[in-house]
């Protein structure tokens, strides 16, 4: 080797050695950062790629029904059958739909949205075709699958109120979460959850909701599921019993389907709601998948206002259906006895007002039981003048007029119980002598929803006890009411004024008294003026019900309960604007409460058997 | 005038010589390193000999087959072609970037219809050649003068510029740095080399502003991934996650999350380094290593005791590339460069790079079964 190439060789060797060198550190330099990366720092990385791979899918529980007191359904669940697409499965998507066509019919709407959904969604991801399909359809789409690549049938859950609007303002219904009822918990973010919207639906959301179980699956990139990692079941919903008898919850709302009205009917010892119905009433089917704007427009638009219960929201003049209570605040206070009479001569004078008798002829001479069994109007003008409104007021409160029950649905009203103290703080004016005879009346200030009417009446018939409304017979039954506190004496000359209003000849509601021979009803008529009638109109004549507009019209009520011999159930049933109380709600209350009562002595007769 | 006649005194081998010459430990080393990348490629289809793994063997066959082949010719012959076939390289490299222009796109291979070739990653070991070549026609005087040094740098400028145009950062890296080892190695002053590194400051900042978009991006997002995680940092993140949830056993053959369940880009070409950490762990990435430096270790060794300058630049050029290639895949999948787009040597999906590299090889193989061979400064057929 020449000197020329050693040199070369020697350079190369230390040059080579120098490269080698830096070789050796960079590769050094990858193993120091392997071992940050799979060693020092592993857990985290690890945790990382957990994260990427599971998904925790939620497990919508099953929502709890809602049944009456014999176990019946008011609100349950429905398996829900449909039909999904998978794009990626067909060979053809608009192929697939095409033969579906055979079994489903498709519009051309849907068609188009469906081609619309596949082309902007992943193509594992199923698109919706039909819901709500019969079980013949369902199955025949089943049976082709062989011939439908792609198409997936699927069965969901669907919230069902079997009884439509029977109960509708009772259970209410379910919905879609909105934004504003989103509070974090992940369930109510499923894209297909409902909650309760209105009615017991809302009030028991959470008991009736159950609780999400979760199933954790691992994903790809694109979100499609690989298989499940494991899996927690969800708790279905609690079921909830309701008092609620169906039979007569049906029977009463059929009696009243025609007219807007509300019947309460209640066991006047437990308290127990055996009948809430308002009517018209809606179809808590409806709001399952959103309501359509139409039906909804025409349920707002409706002046018999379908969406209030008026059994509980409603608020009336009790008119005089009152008069028991201006009786009793009299006789407790000892103003009056049984036999003391006054003279009803048609009107009525107070200061330099003349106040009308709906009777124009006048009652004559009459005592506290006629007059209630006449409804006798100067009588209790007279009378609630003579006890003040004080007693009155306090008397309405321990038969739980102006109180609020919170039974647990929703927008219970509270009615107003009036005294000289509420008109200072809502008016700011004193109460006067005026006021007094329109309360006497049950007109005026006084006002009561339909339950605080039933409660009124059972305590009357119960025998004095503070009964308190439930609609829930998971409530505890054994607890004893207190007594409010009225002599039994006193209570009996009441009971008998209300047994005559449909038993004595001169009653006002006598032509439609109890037609069953066993068993007498007993109650109380109530008419109450939407209008106030001028001067001008009682001198030339005053028009008739059925000649005023119907918004006009009086309001017909009536308390009632039976049987008389051994009182056990109360009723209250309000007409809006249905004229008369005698004339069209004491009929009402006959028919509810016989079938009722026969009911239940039917009943009774097969638990003895 | 006394070299010419060492080259009759040269032992002259037989085919058959040469072919028991050949270091089949290094071979076998090689096939292993492959195997790595036929394991990894049906792992990552799920368990498939398709798409990839079928196709990446029977290119390495074909690739084998030609690395022998290359090392069985004698050195001088290369040594002799070494001009030409940098030439029809550029060549081929002027005929891409005229069709890119034509075709209004980027497009960095030529259709051979059973395979796309990719002109630049001949001119790796092309530009090794020459460089190779010329410095071993140079006297000790002539290597340490300023001026011998204008010839290569056009040497490595002209691809450089063409490869720039694909555009392609990757390569263009490669080739710069490889032609740089290659300089230091035949032994160009020291002082020059630190001169430049001064001098590459102001440089960058030039080149910085040569750069598209997507490149800065990426070098912007490889400082800082997590500034951009859905975007282009995603798989730099991605690729982490996959390397360090392996562990240092590896969660499986086949039960790597990252890579099965797609979260991982590019997962059988530039990213399959990560496939191979997650599924194999630790023990696995540094198995492969241990691999590649049986065969770099192997070639610098064997390099110090080739006769002829030619020879000896000619290894330490293709070892550094394959190097380059080396460091800056794996580099690149743990965050430590940004992504440039540069294969794993002999395991990424992709048959460019893996016939380049196993030509680099024989061109190694052939030095060192011809290290005997001493060839005269003036050339071997001067």
């Amino acid at each position: 080797m020449n000197p020329s190439d050693a040199n070369k060789l020697k350079m190369y060797t230390r040059r080579a050695t120098i490269v080698s060198g830096g070789m050796l550190l960079l590769s050094s330099a990858l193993i120091g950062r392997m071992y940050y990366l799979q060693v020092t720092n592993r857990n985290q990385y690890e945790l990382l790629a957990d994260k990427n791979r599971i998904s925790m899918r939620l497990l919508a529980p099953k929502r709890g029904d809602i049944v009456d007191r014999f176990g019946r359904e008011i609100a349950t669940n429905t398996t829900d059958y449909r039909v999904n697409v998978i794009p990626e499965e067909t060979k053809e998507l608009q192929e697939t739909l095409k033969s579906l066509g055979h079994y489903i019919p498709i519009s051309e709407n849907e068609n188009k949205r469906v081609l619309k959904a596949a082309k902007k969604q992943r193509s594992f991801l199923p698109i919706n075709i039909a819901n709500n399909l019969d079980w013949e359809t369902f199955s025949q789409v089943n049976v082709n699958m062989p011939d439908l690549p792609g198409v997936q049938p699927d069965m969901g859950v669907s919230r069902y109120y079997p009884e439509k609007g029977l109960v509708a303002h009772l259970v209410g219904y379910v919905g879609s979460v909105s934004e504003n009822e989103l509070n974090g918990d992940p369930l109510l973010e499923l894209p297909e959850f409902k909650i309760g919207k209105n009615g017991i639906e809302k009030t028991l959301d959470d008991k009736l909701r159950g609780s999400a179980g979760n199933s954790k699956v691992e994903v790809n990139v694109l979100g499609r599921v690989i298989r499940e990692l494991s899996r927690q079941d969800s708790v279905s919903g609690e079921t909830t019993n309701l008092t609620i008898d169906l039979d007569i919850q049906k029977f009463a709302a059929n009696r009243v389907s025609d007219v807007s009205a509300a019947v309460v009917v209640m066991d006047i010892h437990t308290g127990d709601l055996l009948a809430l119905s308002s009517t018209p009433s809606f179809d808590p089917n409806d709001f399952n998948n959103g309501i359509s704007q139409k039906k909804w427009d025409a349920l707002r638009e409706d002046i018999r206002k379908p969406l209030i219960n008026k059994a509980v929201s409603g608020q009336y003049s009790p008119g005089s259906t009152f008069k028991m209570i201006v009786a009793l605040a009299a006789l407790e206070a000892g103003i009056v006895t049984a036999e003391e009479t006054k003279f009803c001569g048609s009107t009525f004078k107070i200061g330099k007002r003349i106040v009308h008798c709906w009777n124009k002829n006048g009652h004559g001479h009459i005592n506290i039981i006629q007059a209630l069994a006449q409804s006798c109007d100067v009588y209790f003008y007279e009378l609630a003048l003579e006890v003040g409104i004080e007693k009155i007021h306090e008397m309405s409160t321990r038969f739980g007029l102006g109180e609020r029950f919170n039974i647990g649905i929703m927008s219970e009203a509270k009615g107003i119980n009036p005294n000289n103290k509420w008109k200072m703080g809502t008016q700011g004016v004193r109460w006067q002598g005026g006021d007094t005879v329109n309360a006497g009346i049950g007109q005026g200030y006084v006002s009561t929803t339909p339950l605080q009417l039933c409660v009124m009446i059972s305590r009357m018939v119960n025998g004095g006890k503070a009964v308190e409304p439930k609609i829930f017979s998971d409530d505890d039954p054994l607890s004893m009411s207190n007594d409010i506190g009225i002599s039994e004496k006193n209570l009996k000359i009441i009971l008998q004024g209300m047994n005559d209003v449909y038993n004595h000849p001169r009653g006002t509601a006598f032509s439609h008294r109890s037609r069953n021979k066993n068993y007498k009803l007993g109650g109380k008529t109530g008419t109450t003026q939407v209008r106030r009638i001028s001067t001008a109109e009682r001198q030339t004549r005053v028009l008739k019900n059925n000649e005023k507009p119907w918004i006009e019209r009086d309001h017909a009520l009536f308390v009632g309960y039976g049987p008389v011999e051994n009182p056990k159930f109360s009723i209250c049933v309000i007409v809006e604007h249905g004229g008369g109380g005698s004339s069209t709600a004491s009929p009402i209350a006959r028919d509810v409460l016989e079938f009722v009562i026969n009911n239940d002595k039917k009943r009774n007769a097969e638990t003895i058997i | 005038m006394q070299y010419s006649t060492r080259i009759g005194s040269s032992k002259k081998k037989s085919l058959s010589q040469k072919f028991f010459d050949l270091n089949w430990f290094i071979v076998l080393v090689i096939i292993l390193v492959a195997s790595f990348g036929f394991a990894m490629l049906y792992s990552v289809a799920g368990g498939s000999v398709d798409p990839w793994a079928k196709n990446q063997f029977i290119r390495f066959i074909i690739g084998l087959i030609l690395m022998i082949m290359v090392a069985m010719v004698d050195i001088r012959v290369w040594m002799f072609l070494a001009y030409p076939f940098y030439a029809v390289a550029l060549g081929l490299l002027l005929i891409v970037d005229i069709m890119g222009e034509i075709g209004k796109g980027s497009q960095r291979w030529l259709d051979l219809g059973f395979m796309n070739f990719q002109p630049s990653e001949l001119i790796k070991i092309a530009l090794v050649m020459a460089l190779a070549r010329y410095f071993h026609c140079l006297t000790d005087d002539e290597t340490t003068q300023l001026r011998s040094l204008i010839k290569p740098i056009i040497l490595i400028i002209l691809p450089v510029v063409l490869v720039l145009r694909q555009p392609d950062l990757g390569t263009t890296i490669l080739i710069v740095l490889g032609g740089i080892a290659l300089l230091f190695a035949a032994g160009v002053r020291m002082w020059l080399f630190v001169a430049s590194l001064i001098a590459l400051i102001p440089a960058a900042y030039g080149a910085w502003q040569f750069l598209k978009p997507y490149q800065k991006q990426r070098v912007l997002t490889f400082l800082d991934p997590e500034k951009d995680p859905l975007g282009a940092g995603y798989h730099i993140i991605q690729s982490k996650i996959a390397l360090g949830s392996g562990g240092i056993y590896g969660k499986g053959f086949i039960q790597g999350t990252q890579s099965q369940l797609n979260f991982l880009p590019e997962k059988h070409t530039d990213f399959i380094f990560t496939v191979i950490a997650e599924e194999l762990g630790l023990i696995g990435g540094l198995t492969l290593l241990g691999l590649y430096f049986i065969l770099l270790a192997y070639a610098i060794i064997v390099s110090m005791s080739v006769k002829s300058q030619f020879g000896r630049l000619l290894i330490l050029g293709m070892v550094f590339t394959f190097f380059l290639y080396m460091f800056i895949n794996i580099a690149m999948v743990m965050g430590l460069v940004p992504v440039v787009g540069v294969p794993l040597p002999l395991v990424s999906y992709g048959g460019s790079a893996m016939l380049t590299l196993l030509m680099a090889f024989g061109f190694i193989l052939s030095a060192a079964i011809h290290k005997e061979t001493s060839i005269p400064r003036g050339g071997a057929f001067a």
